[in-house]
């Protein structure tokens, strides 16, 4: 790759040193935060809250505007992936493993598909 | 409560948390980070840097984002933003899981390695499990989840990195979907009203405001969508309906 060019070894633990911190510090400010939370207070609900609409958008970002790998595969074949993991969910009671490994099958094979050139 | 007694409640409270491990989290991580040392290993990351990054980043669209502009040769500040930006779920995260470590006095000093510890997974099983548990237990638990996770994430990013070369994209790719197909449907599996309504504003206002701003779209996201299930949950009172 072009980069190791550019980067050297000892750079390159720097960066990762770098972008850890950067991860940590959300981690740490949290931490510090929670001192003043109390459980089950109304504080605590709404972190969770945020927490989870700030997963969920990420989630919903990823499957409809992925960068990098997920994005060299068709917005269709995500889709047709997710809605066949929604219709084992509803049919297996809220099951979450069969639904997941319908979703990941299906998305495997029209991956595998297009990589013949079946698709 | 004997000393005695507590110790063997809290060792066995740890091996839960690693028999919890085993159920599902720790394939799935290890399918993911299989996926991810071979997606490191194609972006020209050395070897110790990509399996170190699990352990000190241990975040997925973290690393993925990491390794992935470092391929293209973007600038470092870029590079470290976009990872943290990608990360920032933590903050909201370690607020709503540490509290109920709080009254366990010799767990709540560990604090600060507890959030290092954390992923989704492992916040996610905690949640929803620790507040059905004796007090003392909680910590122990996550302890047991979180470590076992991690070094299963660890040694799978070093053999999908050393894998690489095998896997057609097919299975790289799928690796990596796998993973937000297990939180998709973990996070379907919710039951807590205005957790359920967060997912659901959460998962529509995300892809729009990553439109508006790549960059800060999803802090905005997570507290609009946040704040309005906090509220429309306490709208709709105590009933079921």
């Amino acid at each position: 790759m072009d980069s190791g060019v550019i980067w050297g070894k000892w750079e390159l633990w720097g960066l990762l040193g770098l972008v850890s911190f950067a991860t940590y510090v959300w981690r740490a400010t949290g931490a510090t935060i929670a001192v003043r939370i109390v459980p089950d207070g109304a504080m605590f609900q709404w972190f969770s809250c945020l927490a989870y609409g700030m997963l969920a958008g990420l989630i919903s970002r990823i499957i409809l505007l992925p960068v990098g790998i997920l994005a060299e595969t068709p917005l269709v074949d995500r889709l047709v992936a997710l809605a066949a993991g929604f219709l084992v969910f509803a049919a297996f009671k809220r099951n979450m493993l069969p639904s997941m490994i319908s979703a990941v099958g299906v998305f495997g094979v029209l991956a595998a598909l297009r990589d013949f050139g079946v698709l | 409560m004997e000393p005695a007694e507590a110790f063997d409640g809290r060792r066995r409270a740890f091996r839960g948390g690693v028999a919890a491990a085993f159920r599902m989290p720790v394939w799935v991580v290890s399918a993911s980070m299989m996926g991810f040392g071979s997606l490191a290993r194609d972006s020209g990351v050395s070897f110790g840097v990509a399996v170190v990054s699990t352990a000190t980043i241990w975040g997925l669209p973290g690393q993925i984002a990491f390794v992935e502009m470092f391929a293209v040769g973007a600038p470092v500040l870029a590079i470290v933003v976009a990872s943290s930006m990608a990360n920032m779920r933590f903050l909201p995260m370690s607020i709503s899981m540490l509290p109920l470590f709080r009254a366990d006095k010799a767990a709540w000093r560990w604090r600060y390695l507890f959030v290092a510890m954390m992923s989704v997974n492992t916040w996610a099983m905690t949640l929803r499990f620790a507040p059905g548990m004796p007090e003392q237990h909680r910590a122990p638990y996550f302890t047991g989840l979180s470590t076992t996770c991690m070094i299963v994430g660890v040694l799978s990013t070093g053999l999908g990195y050393y894998l690489a070369g095998t896997f057609p994209f097919y299975i790289t790719v799928s690796l990596i979907f796998l993973n937000i197909m297990y939180f998709t449907f973990l996070f379907a599996s919710v039951r807590q009203r205005n957790c359920l309504l967060a997912l659901m504003i959460g998962a529509a206002l995300g892809p729009l405001f990553h439109l508006i701003s790549p960059e800060w779209g999803l802090p905005f996201c997570g507290v609009i969508a946040g704040t309005a299930a906090f509220f429309i949950d306490q709208r709709l009172g105590d009933g079921h309906g």
